[in-house]
Protein backbone atom coordinates (compact mmCIF):
# COMPACT_ATOMS: atom_id res chain seq x y z
CA UNK A 1 0.00 0.00 0.00
CA UNK A 2 2.31 2.60 1.20
CA UNK A 3 4.79 1.14 -1.71
CA UNK A 4 2.25 2.39 -3.81
CA UNK A 5 1.57 5.69 -2.84
CA UNK A 6 5.27 6.30 -2.88
CA UNK A 7 5.27 5.11 -6.84
CA UNK A 8 2.09 7.47 -7.52
CA UNK A 9 4.42 10.25 -6.14
CA UNK A 10 7.33 9.16 -7.74
CA UNK A 11 5.29 9.40 -10.90
CA UNK A 12 3.58 12.67 -10.52
CA UNK A 13 7.02 14.10 -9.52
CA UNK A 14 8.35 12.85 -12.92
CA UNK A 15 5.51 14.54 -15.14
CA UNK A 16 5.92 17.76 -12.61
CA UNK A 17 9.35 17.69 -13.88
CA UNK A 18 8.37 16.61 -17.82
CA UNK A 19 5.91 19.46 -17.77
CA UNK A 20 8.08 22.47 -16.20
CA UNK A 21 11.28 21.42 -18.37
CA UNK A 22 8.70 21.64 -21.47
CA UNK A 23 8.06 25.49 -20.69
CA UNK A 24 11.17 25.88 -20.36
CA UNK A 25 12.75 24.58 -22.95
CA UNK A 26 9.97 26.81 -25.04
CA UNK A 27 11.30 29.57 -22.69
CA UNK A 28 14.59 29.22 -23.37
CA UNK A 29 14.98 28.30 -27.31
CA UNK A 30 14.89 32.37 -28.53
CA UNK A 31 17.25 32.83 -25.66
CA UNK A 32 19.67 29.89 -26.60
CA UNK A 33 19.05 30.86 -30.35
CA UNK A 34 20.40 34.50 -30.03
CA UNK A 35 23.22 33.05 -28.28
CA UNK A 36 24.33 30.17 -31.19
CA UNK A 37 23.55 32.35 -34.34
CA UNK A 38 25.95 34.83 -33.04
CA UNK A 39 28.77 32.77 -33.18
CA UNK A 40 27.16 31.03 -36.77
CA UNK A 41 28.51 32.49 -40.27
CA UNK A 42 25.59 35.09 -41.42
CA UNK A 43 23.90 32.50 -43.71
CA UNK A 44 23.45 29.43 -41.83
CA UNK A 45 21.72 31.80 -39.20
CA UNK A 46 18.27 31.91 -41.01
CA UNK A 47 18.19 28.71 -42.22
CA UNK A 48 20.26 25.84 -40.48
CA UNK A 49 18.09 23.86 -37.93
CA UNK A 50 20.77 23.29 -35.78
CA UNK A 51 20.80 25.83 -32.68
CA UNK A 52 24.13 25.72 -31.53
CA UNK A 53 26.96 26.34 -34.33
CA UNK A 54 28.73 23.21 -35.70
CA UNK A 55 32.30 25.75 -36.02
CA UNK A 56 31.92 28.39 -34.11
CA UNK A 57 33.21 31.99 -35.25
CA UNK A 58 33.56 34.82 -33.60
CA UNK A 59 33.70 36.73 -37.52
CA UNK A 60 29.79 38.73 -36.42
CA UNK A 61 31.74 40.20 -33.44
CA UNK A 62 34.59 41.39 -34.69
CA UNK A 63 32.25 42.94 -37.54
CA UNK A 64 30.93 45.10 -34.82
CA UNK A 65 33.69 46.91 -33.88
CA UNK A 66 33.67 48.65 -37.25
CA UNK A 67 30.02 49.94 -35.83
CA UNK A 68 26.81 50.86 -37.29
CA UNK A 69 27.07 53.96 -39.64
CA UNK A 70 30.18 54.92 -38.72
CA UNK A 71 29.11 55.47 -35.60
CA UNK A 72 31.35 52.64 -33.19
CA UNK A 73 29.39 50.28 -30.85
CA UNK A 74 30.87 51.67 -27.55
CA UNK A 75 29.19 55.06 -28.83
CA UNK A 76 25.49 53.21 -28.31
CA UNK A 77 26.71 51.52 -25.10
CA UNK A 78 27.92 55.10 -23.44
CA UNK A 79 24.86 56.47 -24.17
CA UNK A 80 22.31 53.63 -23.01
CA UNK A 81 24.70 53.25 -19.51
CA UNK A 82 24.62 57.15 -18.87
CA UNK A 83 20.42 57.49 -19.78
CA UNK A 84 19.85 54.21 -17.67
CA UNK A 85 22.03 55.27 -14.50
CA UNK A 86 20.65 58.59 -14.89
CA UNK A 87 16.76 57.28 -14.88
CA UNK A 88 17.64 55.03 -11.80
CA UNK A 89 19.18 58.14 -9.88
CA UNK A 90 16.02 60.07 -10.65
CA UNK A 91 13.53 57.71 -10.01
CA UNK A 92 14.79 56.65 -6.65
CA UNK A 93 15.17 60.16 -5.53
CA UNK A 94 11.53 61.44 -6.74
CA UNK A 95 10.06 58.26 -6.02
CA UNK A 96 10.94 57.83 -2.58
CA UNK A 97 10.13 61.38 -1.69
CA UNK A 98 7.16 61.05 -2.92
CA UNK A 99 6.40 57.46 -1.94
CA UNK A 100 7.32 58.84 1.70
CA UNK A 101 4.69 62.11 1.69
CA UNK A 102 2.09 59.44 0.79
CA UNK A 103 3.11 57.08 3.72
CA UNK A 104 4.11 58.35 6.51
CA UNK A 105 2.64 62.39 6.17
CA UNK A 106 -0.91 62.83 7.16
CA UNK A 107 -1.60 66.16 5.29
CA UNK A 108 -4.96 67.77 3.27
CA UNK A 109 -5.20 66.34 0.13
CA UNK A 110 -3.74 63.16 0.45
CA UNK A 111 -6.26 60.71 -0.60
CA UNK A 112 -7.01 62.68 -3.80
CA UNK A 113 -3.69 62.68 -4.90
CA UNK A 114 -2.88 58.90 -4.37
CA UNK A 115 -5.86 58.48 -6.56
CA UNK A 116 -4.36 60.56 -9.08
CA UNK A 117 -1.20 58.56 -8.89
CA UNK A 118 -2.39 55.11 -9.25
CA UNK A 119 -5.03 56.61 -12.11
CA UNK A 120 -1.57 57.56 -13.92
CA UNK A 121 -1.19 54.09 -14.05
CA UNK A 122 -4.09 53.24 -16.43
CA UNK A 123 -3.40 56.05 -18.50
CA UNK A 124 -1.77 55.18 -22.48
CA UNK A 125 1.47 57.05 -23.12
CA UNK A 126 0.10 58.13 -26.56
CA UNK A 127 -2.34 60.93 -25.07
CA UNK A 128 0.75 62.04 -23.70
CA UNK A 129 3.93 61.71 -26.12
CA UNK A 130 1.98 64.46 -28.80
CA UNK A 131 2.02 67.77 -25.91
CA UNK A 132 5.07 66.12 -24.61
CA UNK A 133 7.00 66.18 -28.24
CA UNK A 134 5.83 69.83 -28.78
CA UNK A 135 6.84 71.08 -25.46
CA UNK A 136 10.17 69.55 -25.57
CA UNK A 137 10.33 71.25 -28.95
CA UNK A 138 9.58 74.36 -27.90
CA UNK A 139 12.08 74.73 -25.52
CA UNK A 140 15.03 73.22 -27.88
CA UNK A 141 15.23 69.95 -26.08
CA UNK A 142 15.08 68.02 -29.21
CA UNK A 143 18.29 65.42 -29.57
CA UNK A 144 18.81 65.82 -26.08
CA UNK A 145 18.58 63.18 -23.03
CA UNK A 146 16.26 65.58 -20.88
CA UNK A 147 13.11 64.61 -22.37
CA UNK A 148 14.42 60.89 -22.25
CA UNK A 149 15.25 62.00 -18.31
CA UNK A 150 13.16 64.94 -16.67
CA UNK A 151 10.08 62.47 -16.07
CA UNK A 152 12.70 60.57 -13.94
CA UNK A 153 13.51 63.04 -12.12
CA UNK A 154 9.85 64.55 -11.34
CA UNK A 155 8.53 60.99 -10.56
CA UNK A 156 6.53 60.15 -13.16
CA UNK A 157 6.65 56.65 -12.84
CA UNK A 158 3.64 55.75 -10.91
CA UNK A 159 4.58 52.08 -10.48
CA UNK A 160 7.83 52.95 -8.48
CA UNK A 161 5.82 54.89 -6.01
CA UNK A 162 3.10 52.86 -5.68
CA UNK A 163 5.79 50.04 -4.87
CA UNK A 164 7.43 52.30 -2.08
CA UNK A 165 4.56 53.02 -0.67
CA UNK A 166 3.50 49.95 -0.22
CA UNK A 167 7.14 48.59 1.49
CA UNK A 168 7.09 52.01 3.64
CA UNK A 169 3.18 51.35 5.09
CA UNK A 170 5.04 47.91 6.26
CA UNK A 171 7.66 49.11 8.32
CA UNK A 172 7.06 49.73 11.99
CA UNK A 173 5.62 53.68 12.90
CA UNK A 174 7.20 52.69 16.42
CA UNK A 175 10.62 53.77 14.80
CA UNK A 176 9.63 57.26 13.56
CA UNK A 177 7.41 57.89 16.00
CA UNK A 178 10.41 57.40 18.63
CA UNK A 179 12.95 59.49 16.44
CA UNK A 180 10.05 62.08 16.60
CA UNK A 181 9.96 62.31 20.24
CA UNK A 182 13.59 62.90 20.01
CA UNK A 183 13.01 66.13 17.83
CA UNK A 184 13.23 64.30 14.54
CA UNK A 185 11.70 66.59 11.73
CA UNK A 186 10.15 64.51 8.77
CA UNK A 187 14.01 64.81 6.58
CA UNK A 188 15.80 63.04 9.41
CA UNK A 189 13.49 60.54 9.58
CA UNK A 190 13.16 60.18 5.90
CA UNK A 191 16.62 60.20 5.62
CA UNK A 192 18.26 58.48 8.49
CA UNK A 193 15.33 56.02 9.16
CA UNK A 194 12.82 55.41 6.36
CA UNK A 195 15.43 55.17 3.57
CA UNK A 196 17.77 52.66 4.64
CA UNK A 197 15.07 50.35 5.56
CA UNK A 198 13.54 50.55 2.26
CA UNK A 199 16.44 49.18 0.80
CA UNK A 200 14.54 46.02 -0.67
CA UNK A 201 12.33 48.39 -2.23
CA UNK A 202 15.00 50.87 -3.68
CA UNK A 203 16.79 47.92 -5.51
CA UNK A 204 14.19 46.69 -7.04
CA UNK A 205 12.78 49.99 -8.70
CA UNK A 206 16.56 50.80 -9.42
CA UNK A 207 16.60 47.34 -11.21
CA UNK A 208 13.29 47.93 -13.42
CA UNK A 209 14.02 51.42 -13.57
CA UNK A 210 17.79 50.24 -15.45
CA UNK A 211 16.33 47.44 -17.49
CA UNK A 212 13.46 49.73 -18.85
CA UNK A 213 15.38 52.33 -19.32
CA UNK A 214 17.74 50.54 -21.71
CA UNK A 215 15.05 48.42 -23.32
CA UNK A 216 13.41 51.71 -24.46
CA UNK A 217 12.80 52.26 -27.88
CA UNK A 218 10.28 54.70 -28.47
CA UNK A 219 11.66 56.99 -25.85
CA UNK A 220 14.74 57.25 -27.82
CA UNK A 221 13.38 56.78 -31.18
CA UNK A 222 10.87 59.88 -31.01
CA UNK A 223 13.62 62.49 -29.46
CA UNK A 224 17.15 61.50 -30.78
CA UNK A 225 17.85 62.20 -34.23
CA UNK A 226 22.10 62.01 -34.73
CA UNK A 227 23.27 58.75 -34.40
CA UNK A 228 26.27 59.48 -32.56
CA UNK A 229 23.40 60.09 -29.53
CA UNK A 230 21.35 56.90 -30.35
CA UNK A 231 20.88 54.44 -27.81
CA UNK A 232 21.54 50.57 -27.68
CA UNK A 233 17.72 49.92 -29.39
CA UNK A 234 18.28 52.73 -31.62
CA UNK A 235 21.48 51.31 -32.94
CA UNK A 236 19.88 47.58 -33.80
CA UNK A 237 17.10 49.84 -35.55
CA UNK A 238 20.27 51.71 -37.71
CA UNK A 239 20.87 47.49 -38.73
CA UNK A 240 17.37 46.55 -39.50
CA UNK A 241 16.71 49.70 -41.67
CA UNK A 242 20.15 48.47 -43.82
CA UNK A 243 18.01 45.03 -44.24
CA UNK A 244 18.90 45.49 -47.72
CA UNK A 245 22.46 44.24 -46.90
CA UNK A 246 20.55 41.18 -44.88
CA UNK A 247 24.15 40.79 -42.45
CA UNK A 248 21.93 38.58 -40.18
CA UNK A 249 25.50 38.08 -38.96
CA UNK A 250 26.20 41.45 -37.34
CA UNK A 251 22.72 41.65 -36.75
CA UNK A 252 22.24 38.85 -34.05
CA UNK A 253 25.66 39.70 -32.46
CA UNK A 254 24.37 43.14 -31.95
CA UNK A 255 21.28 41.76 -30.56
CA UNK A 256 23.11 39.61 -28.22
CA UNK A 257 25.23 42.63 -27.08
CA UNK A 258 22.07 44.32 -26.42
CA UNK A 259 20.54 41.58 -24.32
CA UNK A 260 23.68 40.79 -22.33
CA UNK A 261 23.16 43.75 -20.01
CA UNK A 262 20.14 42.64 -19.37
CA UNK A 263 20.23 39.25 -19.14
CA UNK A 264 22.87 39.61 -16.70
CA UNK A 265 21.68 42.06 -14.14
CA UNK A 266 18.51 39.36 -14.03
CA UNK A 267 20.74 36.81 -13.26
CA UNK A 268 22.13 38.75 -10.65
CA UNK A 269 19.49 39.72 -9.22
CA UNK A 270 16.68 37.67 -10.21
CA UNK A 271 14.73 37.41 -6.68
CA UNK A 272 14.30 40.93 -6.66
CA UNK A 273 12.86 41.03 -9.73
CA UNK A 274 10.44 38.14 -9.75
CA UNK A 275 9.71 39.36 -6.25
CA UNK A 276 9.08 43.28 -7.02
CA UNK A 277 6.51 41.90 -9.79
CA UNK A 278 5.04 39.91 -7.14
CA UNK A 279 3.97 42.74 -5.04
CA UNK A 280 3.22 45.20 -7.21
CA UNK A 281 2.27 44.13 -10.95
CA UNK A 282 5.49 45.38 -12.49
CA UNK A 283 5.45 44.47 -16.33
CA UNK A 284 8.61 43.42 -17.61
CA UNK B 1 -4.88 75.08 18.65
CA UNK B 2 -1.28 73.23 19.18
CA UNK B 3 -3.55 70.38 16.72
CA UNK B 4 -4.02 72.39 14.18
CA UNK B 5 -1.02 74.24 14.05
CA UNK B 6 0.61 71.05 13.75
CA UNK B 7 -1.54 69.65 10.89
CA UNK B 8 -0.71 72.57 8.63
CA UNK B 9 2.95 71.38 9.33
CA UNK B 10 2.69 68.62 8.18
CA UNK B 11 0.60 69.64 5.25
CA UNK B 12 3.64 71.87 4.13
CA UNK B 13 6.01 69.18 4.98
CA UNK B 14 4.08 66.79 2.54
CA UNK B 15 3.67 68.73 -0.15
CA UNK B 16 7.11 69.47 0.00
CA UNK B 17 7.95 65.86 -0.24
CA UNK B 18 5.67 66.07 -3.07
CA UNK B 19 7.32 69.24 -5.49
CA UNK B 20 9.20 66.63 -7.53
CA UNK B 21 5.60 64.61 -8.27
CA UNK B 22 3.26 67.58 -8.63
CA UNK B 23 5.53 69.21 -11.12
CA UNK B 24 5.79 66.16 -12.80
CA UNK B 25 2.38 65.65 -12.83
CA UNK B 26 0.98 69.13 -14.03
CA UNK B 27 3.93 69.27 -16.59
CA UNK B 28 4.01 65.82 -18.14
CA UNK B 29 0.56 64.45 -17.52
CA UNK B 30 -2.75 66.68 -16.72
CA UNK B 31 -0.73 69.93 -18.94
CA UNK B 32 -0.23 67.22 -21.74
CA UNK B 33 -3.75 65.84 -21.38
CA UNK B 34 -5.55 68.86 -21.83
CA UNK B 35 -3.38 69.95 -24.73
CA UNK B 36 -3.50 67.04 -26.80
CA UNK B 37 -7.51 67.36 -26.00
CA UNK B 38 -7.05 70.57 -27.54
CA UNK B 39 -5.41 69.75 -30.47
CA UNK B 40 -8.05 66.68 -31.12
CA UNK B 41 -10.18 69.47 -32.69
CA UNK B 42 -7.45 71.45 -34.76
CA UNK B 43 -5.15 71.33 -37.30
CA UNK B 44 -1.60 71.30 -36.30
CA UNK B 45 1.49 70.64 -37.98
CA UNK B 46 4.27 71.73 -35.21
CA UNK B 47 5.12 74.36 -37.28
CA UNK B 48 2.39 76.64 -37.95
CA UNK B 49 -0.32 77.59 -34.80
CA UNK B 50 -3.27 75.27 -34.36
CA UNK B 51 -6.15 76.13 -36.76
CA UNK B 52 -9.37 75.38 -34.53
CA UNK B 53 -11.09 72.54 -37.37
CA UNK B 54 -13.96 70.92 -34.66
CA UNK B 55 -14.53 67.61 -35.38
CA UNK B 56 -12.88 67.48 -38.42
CA UNK B 57 -10.27 65.10 -37.41
CA UNK B 58 -12.60 62.37 -36.03
CA UNK B 59 -14.77 62.53 -39.11
CA UNK B 60 -11.56 62.27 -41.08
CA UNK B 61 -10.85 58.74 -38.37
CA UNK B 62 -13.96 57.23 -38.89
CA UNK B 63 -13.65 57.56 -42.85
CA UNK B 64 -9.76 56.71 -42.71
CA UNK B 65 -9.11 53.07 -44.29
CA UNK B 66 -5.94 52.79 -42.37
CA UNK B 67 -7.17 53.75 -39.25
CA UNK B 68 -9.79 51.17 -39.07
CA UNK B 69 -7.44 48.39 -40.24
CA UNK B 70 -4.85 49.65 -36.87
CA UNK B 71 -8.05 49.27 -34.67
CA UNK B 72 -8.79 46.05 -36.04
CA UNK B 73 -5.47 44.87 -35.86
CA UNK B 74 -4.96 45.61 -32.41
CA UNK B 75 -8.47 44.77 -31.22
CA UNK B 76 -7.28 41.25 -32.66
CA UNK B 77 -4.10 41.62 -30.98
CA UNK B 78 -5.66 42.16 -27.73
CA UNK B 79 -8.63 40.12 -28.05
CA UNK B 80 -6.64 37.05 -29.07
CA UNK B 81 -3.56 37.20 -27.16
CA UNK B 82 -4.52 38.45 -23.57
CA UNK B 83 -6.78 35.31 -22.82
CA UNK B 84 -3.79 33.11 -24.43
CA UNK B 85 -1.33 34.98 -22.16
CA UNK B 86 -3.45 34.79 -19.18
CA UNK B 87 -4.29 31.35 -19.86
CA UNK B 88 -0.69 30.30 -20.16
CA UNK B 89 0.22 32.13 -17.01
CA UNK B 90 -2.52 30.62 -15.39
CA UNK B 91 -1.87 26.83 -16.18
CA UNK B 92 1.75 27.59 -15.70
CA UNK B 93 1.39 28.79 -12.13
CA UNK B 94 -0.70 25.77 -11.32
CA UNK B 95 2.02 23.79 -11.92
CA UNK B 96 4.50 25.61 -10.32
CA UNK B 97 2.21 26.02 -7.06
CA UNK B 98 3.24 22.84 -5.25
CA UNK B 99 6.01 23.28 -3.69
CA UNK B 100 8.82 20.64 -5.25
CA UNK B 101 12.50 20.17 -5.65
CA UNK B 102 13.67 23.70 -8.59
CA UNK B 103 10.45 25.05 -8.09
CA UNK B 104 12.38 28.81 -7.51
CA UNK B 105 14.50 28.07 -10.46
CA UNK B 106 11.50 27.70 -12.73
CA UNK B 107 9.88 30.62 -11.43
CA UNK B 108 12.86 33.06 -12.51
CA UNK B 109 13.43 31.52 -15.06
CA UNK B 110 9.65 31.60 -16.85
CA UNK B 111 9.38 35.39 -15.31
CA UNK B 112 12.70 36.24 -17.64
CA UNK B 113 11.22 36.68 -20.52
CA UNK B 114 9.12 39.63 -19.68
CA UNK B 115 11.89 41.56 -19.25
CA UNK B 116 13.14 41.46 -22.68
CA UNK B 117 10.23 40.52 -24.74
CA UNK B 118 9.26 43.54 -25.62
CA UNK B 119 13.17 44.74 -26.76
CA UNK B 120 14.19 45.30 -30.37
CA UNK B 121 16.49 42.66 -29.85
CA UNK B 122 13.99 39.68 -29.42
CA UNK B 123 11.83 41.93 -32.00
CA UNK B 124 14.68 40.52 -34.06
CA UNK B 125 14.56 37.21 -32.83
CA UNK B 126 11.15 36.58 -33.51
CA UNK B 127 11.83 38.76 -37.07
CA UNK B 128 14.54 35.77 -37.38
CA UNK B 129 12.79 32.42 -36.47
CA UNK B 130 9.39 33.24 -38.10
CA UNK B 131 11.36 34.07 -41.76
CA UNK B 132 10.92 31.98 -44.68
CA UNK B 133 12.51 28.93 -44.21
CA UNK B 134 13.41 29.31 -40.42
CA UNK B 135 13.18 27.03 -37.87
CA UNK B 136 8.99 27.38 -37.19
CA UNK B 137 8.50 27.56 -41.43
CA UNK B 138 10.36 23.95 -41.16
CA UNK B 139 9.00 22.10 -38.92
CA UNK B 140 5.43 23.19 -39.74
CA UNK B 141 6.38 21.94 -43.07
CA UNK B 142 7.67 18.35 -41.56
CA UNK B 143 3.83 18.19 -39.97
CA UNK B 144 2.79 18.94 -43.96
CA UNK B 145 1.32 22.32 -42.80
CA UNK B 146 3.58 24.89 -45.38
CA UNK B 147 2.72 27.96 -44.86
CA UNK B 148 5.71 29.18 -45.45
CA UNK B 149 7.37 32.25 -43.50
CA UNK B 150 4.79 33.83 -41.22
CA UNK B 151 6.25 37.22 -41.19
CA UNK B 152 5.98 37.84 -44.98
CA UNK B 153 2.48 36.39 -45.14
CA UNK B 154 -0.68 38.37 -44.34
CA UNK B 155 -2.56 35.99 -42.82
CA UNK B 156 0.18 34.88 -40.38
CA UNK B 157 2.24 37.84 -39.14
CA UNK B 158 -0.53 38.42 -36.52
CA UNK B 159 0.46 35.53 -34.83
CA UNK B 160 3.68 36.05 -34.86
CA UNK B 161 3.11 39.34 -32.81
CA UNK B 162 0.65 37.42 -30.52
CA UNK B 163 3.16 34.02 -30.05
CA UNK B 164 5.76 36.87 -28.58
CA UNK B 165 3.08 38.08 -26.03
CA UNK B 166 2.37 34.99 -25.15
CA UNK B 167 5.79 34.01 -24.40
CA UNK B 168 5.99 36.53 -21.79
CA UNK B 169 2.59 34.88 -19.59
CA UNK B 170 5.86 35.32 -16.42
CA UNK B 171 5.23 38.57 -15.42
CA UNK B 172 1.02 37.67 -14.95
CA UNK B 173 2.34 34.30 -14.16
CA UNK B 174 4.43 35.30 -10.49
CA UNK B 175 1.31 37.73 -9.92
CA UNK B 176 -1.21 34.39 -9.87
CA UNK B 177 1.22 32.48 -7.77
CA UNK B 178 1.44 34.83 -5.47
CA UNK B 179 -2.64 34.66 -5.21
CA UNK B 180 -2.82 31.10 -5.55
CA UNK B 181 -0.16 30.90 -2.45
CA UNK B 182 -3.23 32.76 -0.36
CA UNK B 183 -6.02 29.94 -0.97
CA UNK B 184 -6.45 28.05 2.38
CA UNK B 185 -5.53 24.46 1.64
CA UNK B 186 -8.54 23.31 4.17
CA UNK B 187 -10.97 24.23 1.29
CA UNK B 188 -9.57 21.69 -1.12
CA UNK B 189 -8.89 19.08 1.75
CA UNK B 190 -12.65 19.47 2.81
CA UNK B 191 -13.68 19.60 -0.90
CA UNK B 192 -11.63 15.99 -1.43
CA UNK B 193 -13.77 14.57 1.17
CA UNK B 194 -17.20 15.54 -0.71
CA UNK B 195 -15.18 13.48 -3.42
CA UNK B 196 -14.87 16.65 -5.44
CA UNK B 197 -12.94 15.98 -8.73
CA UNK B 198 -10.00 18.12 -9.85
CA UNK B 199 -11.96 20.17 -12.18
CA UNK B 200 -14.38 20.69 -9.67
CA UNK B 201 -12.25 21.94 -7.35
CA UNK B 202 -10.47 24.58 -9.82
CA UNK B 203 -13.51 25.81 -10.48
CA UNK B 204 -15.39 25.71 -7.15
CA UNK B 205 -12.37 26.84 -5.10
CA UNK B 206 -9.53 27.95 -6.84
CA UNK B 207 -10.95 30.25 -9.61
CA UNK B 208 -13.13 32.20 -6.92
CA UNK B 209 -11.00 32.90 -4.85
CA UNK B 210 -7.99 33.90 -7.26
CA UNK B 211 -10.69 35.67 -8.97
CA UNK B 212 -8.91 39.36 -7.84
CA UNK B 213 -6.18 38.29 -8.80
CA UNK B 214 -6.95 37.70 -12.26
CA UNK B 215 -9.03 40.82 -11.87
CA UNK B 216 -5.73 42.49 -11.43
CA UNK B 217 -4.10 41.10 -14.48
CA UNK B 218 -6.82 40.70 -16.75
CA UNK B 219 -6.87 44.94 -16.43
CA UNK B 220 -2.88 45.14 -16.20
CA UNK B 221 -2.46 43.15 -19.47
CA UNK B 222 -5.39 44.75 -21.58
CA UNK B 223 -4.31 48.00 -20.97
CA UNK B 224 -0.44 47.24 -21.76
CA UNK B 225 -1.61 45.51 -24.68
CA UNK B 226 -3.47 48.14 -26.15
CA UNK B 227 -0.61 49.98 -26.40
CA UNK B 228 1.60 48.03 -28.17
CA UNK B 229 4.45 49.57 -30.30
CA UNK B 230 8.55 48.47 -30.43
CA UNK B 231 7.59 44.58 -31.29
CA UNK B 232 4.94 45.35 -34.25
CA UNK B 233 7.65 47.94 -35.24
CA UNK B 234 10.64 45.56 -35.42
CA UNK B 235 9.00 42.66 -36.50
CA UNK B 236 7.40 44.33 -39.63
CA UNK B 237 10.92 45.52 -39.96
CA UNK B 238 10.38 49.06 -40.63
CA UNK B 239 11.58 51.14 -44.07
CA UNK B 240 9.96 50.17 -46.86
CA UNK B 241 6.94 47.71 -46.16
CA UNK B 242 5.33 49.42 -43.13
CA UNK B 243 2.66 48.45 -41.36
CA UNK B 244 3.85 44.71 -42.32
CA UNK B 245 2.33 42.53 -45.16
CA UNK B 246 -0.69 44.24 -46.03
CA UNK B 247 -1.19 46.52 -43.11
CA UNK B 248 -1.63 42.83 -40.85
CA UNK B 249 0.96 44.63 -38.57
CA UNK B 250 -0.28 48.37 -38.36
CA UNK B 251 -1.25 48.31 -34.64
CA UNK B 252 -2.79 51.31 -33.34
CA UNK B 253 0.43 53.00 -31.47
CA UNK B 254 2.40 53.07 -34.97
CA UNK B 255 -0.59 54.35 -36.90
CA UNK B 256 -0.62 57.18 -34.41
CA UNK B 257 3.50 57.27 -34.45
CA UNK B 258 3.24 57.36 -38.24
CA UNK B 259 0.50 60.09 -38.24
CA UNK B 260 1.93 62.62 -35.46
CA UNK B 261 5.67 62.28 -35.80
CA UNK B 262 6.12 61.52 -39.57
CA UNK B 263 2.87 63.62 -41.28
CA UNK B 264 3.29 65.75 -38.81
CA UNK B 265 -0.60 65.69 -38.29
CA UNK B 266 -0.39 66.32 -35.10
CA UNK B 267 -4.04 67.07 -34.40
CA UNK B 268 -5.40 64.03 -35.98
CA UNK B 269 -2.87 61.89 -33.76
CA UNK B 270 -3.98 63.79 -31.26
CA UNK B 271 -7.72 62.75 -31.96
CA UNK B 272 -6.79 58.94 -32.43
CA UNK B 273 -4.45 58.90 -28.77
CA UNK B 274 -8.28 60.50 -27.13
CA UNK B 275 -9.71 57.76 -29.05
CA UNK B 276 -7.60 55.09 -27.66
CA UNK B 277 -8.05 56.74 -24.09
CA UNK B 278 -11.67 56.10 -24.66
CA UNK B 279 -11.30 53.08 -25.76
CA UNK B 280 -9.28 51.77 -22.72
CA UNK B 281 -11.31 54.06 -20.20
CA UNK B 282 -14.50 51.68 -22.50
CA UNK B 283 -12.56 48.22 -21.18
CA UNK B 284 -11.85 49.76 -18.26
CA UNK B 285 -15.29 50.63 -17.07
CA UNK B 286 -16.73 47.25 -18.88
CA UNK B 287 -14.29 45.50 -16.41
CA UNK B 288 -15.27 47.41 -13.08
CA UNK B 289 -18.69 47.11 -13.66
CA UNK B 290 -19.14 43.65 -14.46
CA UNK B 291 -16.46 42.38 -11.62
CA UNK B 292 -19.16 42.57 -8.83
CA UNK B 293 -20.66 39.18 -11.08
CA UNK B 294 -17.46 37.28 -11.07
CA UNK B 295 -14.92 38.70 -8.69
CA UNK B 296 -14.87 37.81 -4.69
CA UNK B 297 -13.24 39.51 -2.25
CA UNK B 298 -12.92 37.84 1.36
CA UNK B 299 -14.51 40.84 3.13
CA UNK B 300 -17.55 40.42 1.48
CA UNK B 301 -17.75 36.67 1.99
CA UNK B 302 -17.09 37.26 5.85
CA UNK B 303 -20.04 39.10 5.76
Amino acid sequence: MSASVAVGRRARSVIWHVGALAVLAVILYPVVWVIGGSFKPGDQIIGSLQLLPTDPITDNYRRLSDGIADVPISTFFTNSLLLAVGSVIGVLFSCSLAAYAFARIRFAGRGALFTLMISTLLLPFQVLIIPQYILFQKLGLINTYVPLLLGKYLAADAFFVFLMVQFMRGLPRELDEAARLDGCGHLRIYWNIVLPLCRPALITSAIFTFIWSWNDFIGPLLYLNEPDKYTVSLGLKLFIDQDSVADYGGMVAMSMVALLPVLLFFLAFQRYLVEGAATSGLKG
Amino acid sequence: MAGRRQGRRETLAGYLFLTPWCVGILLLTLGPMLVSLYLAFTDYNLFDSPKWIGFKNFQDLFEDDRWWTSVQVTLKYVLIGTPLKLAAALAVALLLVKPRKGQGFYRSAFYAPSLIGASVSIGIVWRAIFNDDAIVDKSMSLFGWDVGGWIGDPDWALPTLITLTVWQFGAPMVIFLAGLKQVPGELYEAAAMDGAGRWRRFRSITLPMISPVLFFNLLLELIHSFQVFTSAVVIAGSGTNTGGPGDSLLVYGWYLYEQGFRNLRMGYAAAMAWMLMLGIGLVTAVLFKTQRGWVHYEEEDAK
